[in-house]
């Protein structure tokens, strides 16, 4: 307890870096995310290749190695600069994209066909129909695994945790260079996140039961 | 594509569609023209950045890094399948005294982060006294979460099967642990196959996290060549694009597995067909 | 035509997945020859660490691997060479088992308490700082050098003289380790400036990239990176702290401490000791004064 107590300063703040790493990568993901899916579905062949491309290679490779790519092979490039924090964030965001892509696709192909026709026959282009028939509805099949994404995304941001990027992760290092016990610092992250995580995947239980009854 | 979403194109949505084609294809060549000039304008692909694949120890340094990868993959894989089972049977057991901490422990192992795990195992037990290898740690964590998530697909599995198979093994006399072990265990493993394997390419990528607690797998090495500034002048890039293209090919052929045990399943008769496979396989999000 | 051709690609493709493969280094230094003369008969009383290498014939040594000039593995030829390298071998040597036996294990500055603790390595040689808060957990012999933190900065750097300095600019060093830790405990720099990487290399591959002002750690070990890196960098040169590096052992094996301080000891009378840096830090043009051995 007194490892908690005497650090609450270093493991509030580290944790409220975990939340930003979170929120930032989670709103860039999901917009790219949703960008890709609409690729996917798209009736250009060469746009559907391009978001599968893009999806077969993120979803193929470690997190790991994305984050080693951003901060220790991009900056070879000599492009911009960007700080590891960025570079966390644009790894963590390129990553889930996939993920958001493939929920959100999937979300797509359970909104029964004749609601796309109806639209048609009313006469609505492709993106106000994906945009006012067919996304609102997938939406509810969509919820529930999108949730399971950010859980894995908040998770996720602990892989930082070898790229100097401060968040939860790096407690142990701090704990460690000031000769704390560790192995309770290291308890007492765990904790934190499952607290962080055990209200979401509740949340997430919830909707998946009341929204699977309709269909 | 499973439905569609649009006609089929006239004549005039098929120009235009040609139209966004050719923009499409020009967006993605102007990006790969890029990168491909600061490749050459940084020299990336220089004699001597290249001049690494030459030597025979970094050869076999990566043939020896790849078999830790498929090593910690193939022993953390059959530790997690054999938790994953205990667990689910756990979950369903009739005492509650059985039933309760298992669901407790699956969900909390579900939530904890696995770099967290990995950092408990190889820097917090040594405090305690317990002295785990970088290999153990790693292994030991891909056990516990990735368990954690098969034994929830086991579960599910489990469930969606029709209640006849069970009434039926009840009817000839079977225990509770026949049941299980013999209809309804193996039923499941058949119908969940595909979702075990995605589940299985998880693990497989979650590998490379050792490289955060310096287990020796593929993705160590390739920072470890790639960042030789002595010898090679920093090959990064080239190492990374290898390392990348192993990962990702090495995923691609479980994938593939996945898609033909999927296929043969669906041919065969013998495999009760789960209508809830689909939804169930979209919740438990493979990240 | 095209059967040529495929014949052609498939040979050259055999070749390459059979024959391929150069052997030595393109930097090739070279082993040190005939310094390490193997004692017949040691006996080290009540040592239990000792007891494991005897059964096991031969030794298991922590080193660090990213580090040219003190401990550095060469990839091309997986063998290690540097000061600390040269230092474990004497030890090992005179320890009555062949250094060209050794098994040295790379590991990291934050795991390597652990790595004792765990008995994953007989003893570690690797810039180990000896600090009162080490000592608790693991014991230490020597100390066989003294460093000083210095900073490695760009060679036309001219804003950084001195720990002083360092205010609003970005420093890099390594998780855990000591440089990092005066760093912040000394205010010389914000918190949030302040980047931390699993290894130096890292640190270095970011200072040449421009996203980090300076590099601060020992000087010996930024001496092997300007090195290293041809004239991009520099060390400053203006040390503020005494490192004392030295072995680390078991922390409760008080005999193999005492055995490996007799060595250390044999090495600075008789010469040894300063054959071995010539041979390797000593080619960055500076000189070293010789450590005091410190008997605890």
């Amino acid at each position: 307890m007194s490892v908690l107590t005497n650090n609450l300063d270093l493991f509030l703040r580290a944790f409220g870096q975990t939340l930003q790493l979170f929120a930032v990568s989670g709103v860039l993901s999901l917009l790219l995310g949703t960008l890709l899916a609409a690729l996917r579905v798209s009736p250009v062949p060469v746009f559907r290749g391009i978001g599968t491309m893009y999806v077969t290679v993120l979803r193929n490779t470690p997190l790991t190695l994305v984050f080693v790519f951003f901060l220790f092979a991009y900056p070879l490039l000599e492009i911009v600069k960007i700080e590891p924090y960025t570079a966390a964030v644009v790894a963590l965001s390129l990553y889930t994209a996939a993920f958001v892509c493939e929920v959100v696709r999937s979300g797509v192909n359970t909104v029964p066909v004749g609601q796309a026709e109806a639209s048609r026959a009313l006469g609505l282009t492709f993106v106000q129909m994906l945009g006012t028939v067919v996304l609102p509805q997938a939406l509810r099949s969509v919820v529930p695994p999108m949730t399971s994404t950010m859980i894995a995304l908040l998770k996720n941001t602990t892989v930082a945790s070898g790229f100097a990027v401060f968040q939860a992760g790096t407690i142990r290092d701090s704990l460690s260079e000031q000769g704390e016990n560790v192995l309770f610092g290291l308890l007492w992250v765990a904790i934190g996140f499952v607290v962080l995580v055990m209200p979401l995947t509740y949340a997430q239980q919830v909707f998946e039961k009341r929204w699977s009854v309709a269909r | 594509m499973s439905m569609v979403l649009f006609d089929v194109p006239g004549p005039k949505a098929r120009a235009r569609h040609k139209i966004m084609a050719v923009i499409g294809i020009a967006a993605v060549l102007a990006v790969l023209v890029y990168v491909i000039m600061r490749f050459i304008a940084t020299d990336q692909f220089s004699a001597r950045r290249l001049s690494w694949i030459n030597y025979k120890q970094i050869q076999l340094s990566l043939v020896e890094a790849i078999g830790n990868t498929l090593s910690a993959f193939a022993v953390g894989a059959v530790l997690a399948l054999a938790f994953g089972a205990i667990f689910a049977a756990a979950r369903l057991s009739d005492h509650a005294w059985v039933r309760a901490p298992a669901a407790v422990i699956v969900e909390i192992f579900r939530a904890i982060p696995l770099v967290i795990m990995m950092f408990f195992f190889y820097y917090g037990l040594p405090v305690a006294g317990v002295k785990l290898t970088a290999f153990t740690a790693v292994v030991v964590s891909l056990m516990l979460y990735n368990g954690s998530v098969l034994a929830e697909i086991f579960r599910a599995g489990i469930n969606s099967l029709p209640k006849g198979q069970s009434e039926a093994a009840y009817a000839l006399g079977m225990r509770k642990t026949q049941v299980m072990v013999l209809v309804l265990l193996p039923q499941a493993l058949r119908a969940m196959l595909p979702t075990i394997i995605s589940q299985l390419v998880v693990l497989l990528k979650d590998t490379a996290l050792g490289f955060l607690i310096t287990y020796e797998e593929l993705l160590r090495w390739g920072t470890r060549i790639g960042g030789d500034a002595v010898n090679f002048g920093r090959p990064m890039i080239s190492v990374m694009i290898l390392v990348a293209a192993i990962y990702i090919g090495l995923c691609l052929v479980l994938t593939w597995l996945a898609n033909y045990l999927e296929k043969r399943n669906r041919r065969n008769k013998k495999v009760i067909h789960l209508d809830h496979a689909e939804p169930l396989a979209l919740n438990e999000v493979k990240v | 035509m095209r059967v040529r051709t495929l014949a052609a690609v498939l040979l050259t493709g055999a070749l390459a997945l059979t024959a391929c493969g150069k052997e030595g280094s393109p930097t090739d230094q070279g082993a040190p020859a005939g310094l390490f003369e193997v004692a017949k008969d040691v006996k080290v009383d009540g040592s239990p660490t000792f007891e494991k290498i005897k059964a096991r014939g031969s030794l298991v040594v922590g080193v660090k691997e990213d580090q040219p000039g003190l401990g550095y593995k060469d990839p091309t030829t997986n063998k290690y060479s540097g000061f600390d390298i040269d230092m474990a071998r004497l030890v090992s040597a005179k320890l009555g088992f062949d250094p060209e036996k050794i098994q040295f294990k790379t590991i990291q500055s934050a795991a390597r308490e652990q790595a004792l603790i765990n008995g994953d390595v007989d003893y570690y040689v690797g810039t180990y700082t000896i600090n009162a808060g080490r000592k608790e957990k693991v014991g230490f012999a020597g100390p066989y050098f003294v460093a000083g933190q210095d900073l490695l900065v760009k060679k036309d750097n001219t804003d950084i003289t001195g720990p002083e300095t360092l205010k609003g600019k970005k420093v890099c060093s390594v998780t855990g380790s000591t440089p990092i830790k005066k760093i912040r405990d000394n205010n010389y720099t914000e918190p949030q400036n302040i980047l931390e990487f699993q290894g130096y290399s890292q640190c270095v591959t970011k200072l040449l990239d421009g996203e980090v002002d300076a590099v601060t750690t020992d000087d010996a070990i930024l001496k092997g990176y300007a090195a290293a890196e041809e004239g991009k960098l520099k060390v400053v040169g203006k040390t503020f702290s005494s490192e004392p590096y030295g072995i680390g052992l078991p922390k409760e094996d008080k005999a193999l401490r005492d055995k490996v301080n007799d060595i250390l000891q044999a090495s600075l009378d008789d010469g040894t000791w300063q054959k071995i840096y010539d041979g390797t830090l000593g080619k960055s043009g500076a000189s070293a004064q010789k450590p005091t051995i410190d008997r605890y």
